[in-house]
């Protein structure tokens, strides 16, 4: 069925795909990390050789923009491990002036880049000549002034600051704060308070490293600021708790004031139980008013002013919960999701298997199942909704639970923070679908 | 507790919640009072707990290893330890142990983590990894469970382990489940037919040689890991059936395993068991088990490796 939104129902089509269109993945490409900039004007796609592209949206559609290595591989001669260069998240800083700059981070660093546009160069130096070279000052016999004259649009991207040496376990998180000043990032068991100006030093505000690592249980999985209170943020655990905490009680935020937790129910309760429960993103809304939590199987709206149970909770995939064993053999159940909310938090949408995602319109509680596809790609190809028969007899454009490909699978989606546009990435492609109404 | 979930991974939802239901209900109604084990579900446990160790010691060896599932594989670990220590299982393992040199309730989990510290004062205080008690999940599980033929599910011989090699402490919490492979390489190559009954003919010899005077083998500090998994080419009487429990797996579904071809997605075979199982784990790492030799003089390197890597 389909999802209606304001002005009737929500049709999404097939818009664009970019990547390889063979099934032979080189490691390289395999996509990352995906994020929409604060206008949807940018789209940038973070991948596994750690490269960066950077798609504008002309007459909508997106097309690279700029490519760019982010981050290149290092060798730890400490540890004799390599630190790979893929990069884990990328965060787009509000635009200030007609430059964009965004956070990049592999494992270990993170790095600001600065992306410009050059339209223009300056034509007509007096002293020297276009090459570069200086003229002899003798044949100079008049003035004039240089001018700026157009030229092939050049996207440039520089690294401006390089954020190191603030993490011994590996980052999974950076969130800029809304005082645009300064950022956090996070890895398995501290956060660190950057600000943006300084790179050789950050504060830790959170440290969940025991004294002895034998009592090692619980690390962090995700961290975000809020949106609009800049004293604020969250951070979840592999235990399946989310703490938020609040700068100004202290230096170190090892306190919570909240803990967010669900209480375990206990006819569901097995081996895989707190695997199934660790938090793999966390997201605020665009409002500031709730947080989206998503663990293994479902997606979680917690209001920030109720600590003891979500607001709402939806089943992503729970046909997979008799699979748990098998899912554990293939660490499929070790996978990270992430979610993401809409422009206006009606609707939330996150990735599974076989190339499915999920859609859930909170206002209207319906869901949808979509699936990216070479095979669904006819240009504004309406997408039909797909089925999971769990058991039992299958119907017709139904598709059995035993015959879904778990190596393909959707992590990274992002939505466009204005327009019903989303982009999602299956491991090498990345898929840009749009309402048909836009 | 027999928790619904954990049923339900070696078969179809519906089918065999009705026959052991009862027994699961009775048992998760007192959780601290040790429980009645039912067969299945201790082999699925303790096929859980030798996956799970598999897991942990199959880290990625060039890539620093995800510490948050490490921390969940090891969670898992402890869980299973804490409910076996409950139910009694943990003390009969520990028993048949204290013949051997390694101190029983060291809990395998504190193992690898305590290598995340950092291993240079580890080493200066000559502390070297105690052994996982394999050997004592074997003789343990043994002394509880009926081995059972037939249409017996790929996890129960999963759950045979062989003995831990003696002469390698320092490796030999690494040995363990390693050890697995080359026990279950030789079964192969000896067996012929369908596998499931070679796993179960061989599993049977895994457990009965231990039991059948062999045990001494077990514990002789020279004996190499070759030396002992010989003596499991020779082959036992299989024990008569137990009508009850055939019973209890007649409706097994086999589609279990084409859904775990599925799933891994990289099996070639059909059929999945134990050998193939070590592969498909190991594959995700660069290092390939291809013989028991190999696996054997890597040990020590692998323990040289996994020393580093948790050394963050």
């Amino acid at each position: 069925h389909l999802l209606p939104g304001p002005g009737g129902d929500m049709q999404w089509c097939f818009s664009q795909v970019k990547g390889a269109i063979d099934d032979d993945v080189a490691e390289a490409d395999i996509i990352s990390t995906v994020e929409f900039n604060q206008t949807g004007e940018l789209l940038a796609t973070g991948d596994k050789g750690g490269r960066n592209k950077n798609q504008p949206q002309f007459r909508s559609e997106y097309n690279v923009y700029s490519t760019f290595q982010s981050h290149e591989p290092e060798f730890d001669y400490l540890k004799s491990l390599e630190i790979e260069e893929k990069i884990n998240k990328i965060r787009w800083l509000p635009q200030k002036n007609a430059a964009h700059f965004l956070l990049s981070t592999n494992d270990k660093t993170i790095k600001l880049w600065k992306i410009s546009e050059r339209d223009k160069r300056p034509d007509g130096y007096n002293l020297k000549e276009d090459d570069g070279r200086y003229k002899d000052p003798n044949s100079i016999t008049s003035l004039r002034v240089p001018v700026l004259i157009p030229m092939d649009l050049m996207v440039e991207a520089s690294p401006r600051r390089v954020f190191a040496n603030a993490h011994t376990y590996h980052i999974n998180s950076i969130s800029v704060n809304s005082d645009n000043e300064t950022y956090l990032s996070a890895d398995d068991l501290r956060i660190n308070l950057w600000h943006l100006e300084i790179t050789d030093r950050s504060f830790n505000i959170v440290d969940i490293k025991p004294a002895n690592m034998e009592d090692l249980t619980e690390v962090i999985t995700a961290a975000e600021f809020h949106p609009l209170q800049c004293n604020t943020f969250v951070y979840s655990s592999s235990k399946g708790t989310i703490r938020l905490c609040d700068m100004r009680n202290a230096a170190l935020c090892d306190k919570h004031s909240k803990l967010f937790e669900e209480p375990e129910d206990p006819s569901n309760r097995s081996f895989f139980s707190e695997i199934i429960s660790s938090i793999s993103d966390v997201k605020f809304s665009h409002n500031g008013r709730y947080m989206m939590t998503r663990d293994y199987l479902s997606v979680k709206i917690w209001d920030l002013n109720m600590e003891t149970r979500p607001v709402e909770t939806y089943q992503v995939h729970e046909y997979l919960r008799s699979k748990l064993c098998s899912l554990y053999e293939n660490d499929c159940i070790f996978d990270k999701f992430e979610c993401c909310w809409n422009g206006d938090d009606s609707v939330v949408m996150t990735g599974s298997y076989n190339n499915f995602f999920r859609m859930f319109d909170r206002g209207q509680h319906r869901d949808v199942t979509l699936e990216a596809s070479r095979e669904n790609s006819k240009p504004l190809q309406v997408l039909k909704p797909r089925k999971v028969c769990a058991g039992g007899k299958r119907k017709k454009d139904e598709i059995s639970v035993d015959s879904l490909d778990f190596n393909k699978k959707i992590l990274h989606t992002a939505w466009h923070p204005q327009d019903n546009i989303i982009a999602v990435a299956t491991t090498n492609n990345l898929y840009i679908f749009q309402d048909k109404v836009n | 507790m027999f928790p619904k979930g954990t049923k339900r991974k070696f078969s179809d939802s519906g089918e065999e919640a009705g026959s052991n239901g009862d027994q699961g209900q009775a048992a998760s109604t007192s959780v601290a009072a040790p429980r009645t084990l039912t067969s299945s579900y201790s082999l699925q446990r303790q096929s859980l707990l030798d996956m799970s160790l598999i897991k942990l010691q199959l880290c990625h060896m060039l890539v620093e290893p995800n510490l948050c599932r490490s921390v969940l594989i090891a969670n898992t670990v402890r869980q299973i330890q804490e409910e076996m220590t409950q139910d009694g299982t943990w003390q009969i393992m520990t028993q048949a142990l204290a013949a051997a040199q390694c101190p029983s309730d060291r809990l395998v989990a504190t193992e690898v983590l305590c290598r995340q510290t950092d291993p240079a004062t580890a080493a200066q205080a000559g502390q070297s990894p105690k052994p996982f008690s394999v050997v004592g999940l074997e003789e343990g599980y043994h002394s509880e469970e009926v081995v059972m033929e037939g249409e017996v599910e790929t996890e129960v011989t999963m759950s045979t382990l062989s003995p831990v090699s003696q002469q390698m402490p320092s490796a030999s919490y690494l040995a363990g489940p390693f050890g697995m492979g080359p026990c279950w390489e030789e079964e192969d190559e000896d067996g012929d037919g369908e596998d499931e009954d070679d796993d179960e003919e061989d599993s049977e010899e895994c457990v009965s040689e231990g039991e059948e005077g062999d045990r001494d083998h077990l514990r002789a500090d020279s004996r190499t890991g070759e030396q002992v998994f010989g003596t499991f080419e020779i082959k036992h009487p299989v024990p008569p059936a137990d009508p009850a429990l055939e019973e209890l797996f007649s409706d097994v579904d086999p589609s279990y395993y084409d859904l775990d071809t599925v799933l891994t997605g990289m099996q070639s075979s059909p059929k999945m068991g134990p050998y193939d199982l070590l592969e498909s784990l190991s594959s995700h790492g660069p290092t390939t088990l291809s013989s028991s030799s190999t696996c054997r003089s890597d040990l020590n390197e692998l323990d040289h490796i996994m020393e580093i890597i948790v050394g963050s």
